[in-house]
């Protein structure tokens, strides 16, 4: 097996934009899930089961479903019902959405960790309930929580991939059409799999510190 | 402010921790409810506070009556009323002075300024004046027990609820906060209800002590009563066990 450095040159232009593309699925994938799993795990607490209930079904659903389908779904389905998204746009939106049902279970898990007591306490000093969620119980939630999402960004980092499948090339794609055009498959793949470590790492590290600051 | 319990009837499952409790608190005095454990002395703060509902029976607080109420008048009963917590509950996420500074500019209106130098004047009072800007988790026990009274006293209540307050503090912290919790009693005319098991304290503040045993009040009278000269044989083998 032979390294070539000049095929690695050659692979740049289409590898910046392949990074491009996969960082920008996901920072707008991990603000879409991150906001909406926050938005379903308070809808799972209003007291009305009219409410409970539609929002449990259709998360339940997206959960137990391949990402893969949504994909497809959400790009050959939606133009149908008159609904034309770019494919970028389909994808971060599939992406974040997938993932909200995920990121939903851990803020749960993190409101029901804060102590009974810090309720009592906003309840002694009469506290407005939308005062106590968002001075008191979300504060401690999400501190709770960021070392968990922090796995789920990796997570949706490593399925970005997926979005070759509606045309939208990110770095795996990149690679595989440049591999296609100059039948070297070794070094474009190595240069992603490295870009991936990498960028799981940086966004390790980023989530640590915000950890820490939060932490305090 | 006065409070009235009437027919007070509480269950957990089977277990009645109140059974139909009838007793009353004039303003402006001070009650302590002694007993052994489960015998309901803190669920009675608990549902004054609102923080549980009786099963049966009529709580009325300045005659206005707290289950079933609508939102605005629980919310005008709990106004009167603060409440200091066995585990203060202090808020983590938020720094000394914001904890006490917090309910004051949300729920009373006062300006960030006035709710802070008010906040400054309670920490003076209880002693902690130098922890503005710290986290309650820097501080010790007894030090965030005392904050927790300052933030309680911040509302101005009419009604001071005080749940077993030293029960989590080091034996060498407890002293600290029921001098300071004396010197409230004696320097203001706020209607204290106080659950304890510092007979020494229950003897120093107290109007009246209510002695509870299983869910029912066993004896009542002033402390020098209770404390010297119980008429109940239960009272008697309860202060001969905690003395």
């Amino acid at each position: 097996m032979n390294w070539d450095w000049d095929a690695v040159r050659d692979f740049m232009p289409l590898f910046l934009d392949g990074l491009a593309v996969t960082l920008q699925a996901l920072a707008l994938g991990s603000l879409i899930s991150f906001t909406l799993g926050l938005v379903w795990a308070l809808l799972m607490r209003t007291p009305t089961r009219w409410v409970r209930w539609p929002v449990g079904i259709v998360t339940e659903f997206v959960r137990d479903t391949p990402l893969l389908v949504q994909l497809f779904f959400l790009f050959y389905v939606l133009p149908e019902w008159g609904l034309t998204l770019s494919a970028m746009a389909t994808g971060v939106v599939a992406i974040g959405l997938h993932y909200s049902t995920y990121t939903m279970q851990v803020y749960r898990a993190g409101i029901e960790a804060v102590p009974a007591g810090q309720w009592e306490a906003a309840t002694a000093l009469n506290l407005p309930r939308a005062r106590t969620w968002r001075a008191v119980i979300l504060p401690q939630a999400v501190r709770r929580v960021v070392p968990a999402l922090g796995n789920y960004v990796i997570a949706m980092l490593k399925d970005t991939p997926m979005l070759m499948a509606i045309t939208v090339l990110e770095m795996l794609g990149r690679a595989r059409l440049f591999s296609q055009q100059h039948f070297q498959f070794t070094e474009p793949l190595t240069v992603i799999g490295v870009a991936f470590v990498v960028i799981s790492s940086l966004a390790s590290l980023l989530l640590r510190t915000l950890e820490r600051r939060l932490v305090r | 402010m006065s409070v009235e319990f009437s027919n007070v009837t509480k269950r957990f499952g089977d277990n009645t921790v109140l059974d139909h409790l009838d007793f009353s608190v004039k303003p402006g005095k001070h009650v302590t409810l002694i007993g052994p454990s489960g015998s309901g002395k803190t669920t009675i703060l608990r549902m004054l506070m609102t923080l549980t509902e009786p099963d049966e029976g009529t709580i009325t607080v300045d005659g206005e009556r707290l289950f079933p109420a609508s939102e605005r008048q629980v919310r005008a009963v709990r106004r009167k009323i603060g409440m200091v917590f066995q585990q203060f509950n202090l808020f983590p996420n938020m720094s000394v002075l914001r904890n006490i500074a917090e309910a004051p500019v949300t729920v009373l209106g006062l300006s960030k300024d006035e709710a802070e130098a008010r906040a400054r004047e309670l920490l003076e009072l209880v002693g902690l004046a130098d922890k503005c800007d710290a986290r309650p988790s820097r501080l010790s026990g007894g030090q965030q027990q005392r904050v927790a009274i300052a933030r309680a006293l911040a509302m101005r209540p009419q009604v001071l609820l005080l749940d077993e307050v030293t029960s989590a503090l080091d034996p060498e912290l407890v002293a600290g906060v029921l001098d300071l919790l004396r010197d409230i009693a004696r320097s203001t005319d706020i209607t204290m209800l106080c659950v304890t098991h510092e007979m020494n304290f229950a003897r120093d503040i107290s109007d009246q002590v209510l002695m509870f045993d299983a869910g029912r009040i066993v004896e009542s009278g002033s402390p020098e009563k209770i404390f010297n000269d119980p008429e109940q044989e239960r009272t008697r083998e309860f202060l001969g066990a905690v003395l």
